[in-house]
């Protein structure tokens, strides 16, 4: 054994690396080892953050790498804007002029379309009439940009946005904009968050068809762009949806990790099979994702009194 | 001269990443994004060896699991990017002999870095990997990672040639 009696540590260090003259025989034993080492390491990273995903030891090395790759990517997804408009990729937007009117917009927008959407109509008219539209949900809006997105390489649906715990961005948040429901919060740093998108595979927001109010389970297919598509399944199999009918989030207490009311998507298809014992509608997102830009972050649902008034109407109901 | 090395190296990784989620999705053929940071850790064994490679490999993973959006488990693209650096550090001599040695290394990094990650995706159950979406995925990612060959790895071997102490060059 040659290599043996060379010192693994030392004057062989400086011999043994890449310029090494006398060929890869004569430093193939420390590149192994280390090999060994690393592949263990991930190994362990990876049952680490596996093993326990919702409070995984692995999530402040994550909190540490988004305090320093948010602002980067804030930073390059700004430099990089006059040229990728250009592709159209990530929307139309010029500067952040035009972003901020755009946003204005798209927040107006939100805001008549949560008061007067089908959704808010059905159900001030079905739980009762004490709610007036004053008291209808005003949520408070933060605005965030989409800097990055995940590759189909990594097979999954997230974005991350510039604003984080600073602005108020918590995790299970509800993510929309002009269109309809994003996603939600999944991770948040300082300055940046990371949104799940509704179109994940492994996203699962709870949705009810906006006419006949039937619930259902909708998750994401991971596709993206044209081919964008949600399965819904309802929990009634009797139910009856129709093609275009509108999908709306099914809310839950504290608005998290959705509020109640956004717009999905519409019917665009309707599966049965006589063996499954639900049925499936497959649903045409109202966000293009491909082209997502401007979001915002639903950060004041929780309105306090709100449950109060709901539970004293159906009380004297009874 | 190594500390002035690792500092470069890092900064290099560090711009490849946040280039490659904040800039490179705008240039996305099938929803396939150039993976440059793999590009790089290639460039970076074929400078300096596969023991340089599977430092950096699972560094630039390890990062790149962590960095902001990424929701998979983390040290899936650490254990696929480790394997890359050490292959690539191991071709070295074929690979910077000529330019399509270079290219077919870097085929095959592309092929087996992110045939690794879906399989570490498909064994753990995370992340949405279908049969479907990586036989889809694979080979838009091979094509679009040798594109990208040429206008990385010569930048990264003249930059680590220059830093590379005079007795030590090849």
């Amino acid at each position: 054994m040659r290599r043996s009696d060379r010192p693994l540590l030392g004057p062989g260090g400086l011999r043994g690396g890449s310029g090494d003259p006398e060929g890869p025989h004569h430093d193939g034993r420390r590149p192994r080892t280390l090999l060994a080492v690393l592949l263990l390491v991930s190994f362990i990273v990876i049952t680490l953050d596996a093993r326990n995903r919702d409070d995984s030891p692995v999530d402040a090395m994550r909190t540490a790498a988004a305090a320093v790759f948010g602002p980067l990517e804030t930073a390059a997804a700004t430099l990089s804007r006059p040229i990728t408009s250009v592709t159209g990729y990530f929307g139309d937007v010029r500067d952040l002029r035009t972003a901020n009117e755009r946003l204005q917009g798209t927040n107006d927008r939100l805001r008549s379309r949560l008061r007067t959407g089908e959704f808010a109509r059905q159900r001030s008219h079905e739980l009762d009439r004490l709610l007036d539209l004053g008291r209808q949900r005003d949520d408070r809006l933060v605005a965030a940009q989409v800097t990055a997105m995940s590759a189909g390489q990594t097979f999954s649906r997230t974005v991350t946005i510039d604003a984080g715990r600073r602005d108020g961005v918590r995790p299970d948040m509800t993510v929309l904009n002009g269109d309809g429901l994003v996603g939600r919060v999944i991770a948040a740093s300082s300055s940046s968050a990371s949104v799940l998108l509704i179109i994940d595979a492994d996203s699962v927001v709870g949705g009810r068809v906006g006419r006949s109010m039937e619930l259902g389970f909708i998750s994401g297919e991971g596709d993206i762009g044209e081919r964008a598509r949600l399965r819904m399944e309802l929990v009634d199999r009797a139910a009856d949806p129709g093609v275009g009918d509108t999908v709306v989030t099914w809310g839950s207490r504290n608005g998290a990790p959705y509020v109640a009311g956004v717009p999905i998507g519409s019917v665009s298809r309707v599966e049965t099979s006589p063996r499954e014992l639900s049925k499936t509608v497959v649903l045409q997102p109202y966000v293009d994702f491909s082209a997502l830009d401007m979001v915002g972050v639903v950060v004041d649902a929780d309105r306090p009194g709100r449950d109060d008034v709901r539970a004293g109407a159906r009380g004297g109901r009874r | 001269m190594t500390v002035v090395r690792a500092l470069v190296v890092t900064a290099v990784v560090t711009l490849a990443i946040t280039v490659q989620l904040g800039v490179l999705p705008a240039i996305a053929i099938a929803d396939v994004v150039p993976n440059l940071v793999l590009v790089v850790v290639i460039g970076l064994a074929l400078a300096r060896g596969p023991e340089y490679g599977v430092l950096v490999g699972f560094a630039a993973g390890l990062a790149l699991d962590l960095a902001p959006p990424a929701d998979h488990v983390a040290g899936r693209w650490a254990l696929a990017f480790v394997v890359v650096g050490y292959l690539a550090g191991l071709a070295r001599r074929d690979a910077r002999a000529s330019a399509l040695a270079a290219v077919l290394v870097v085929a095959a990094g592309s092929f087996i870095g992110t045939s690794l990650f879906a399989l570490s995706g498909l064994v753990l159950q995370d992340g949405g990997v279908t049969i479907d979406g990586v036989l889809h995925v694979l080979p838009v990612a091979l094509v679009y990672d040798v594109v990208l060959t040429p206008l990385v790895v010569p930048l990264v071997l003249a930059l680590m040639r220059r830093l590379e102490p005079v007795s030590v060059r090849l």
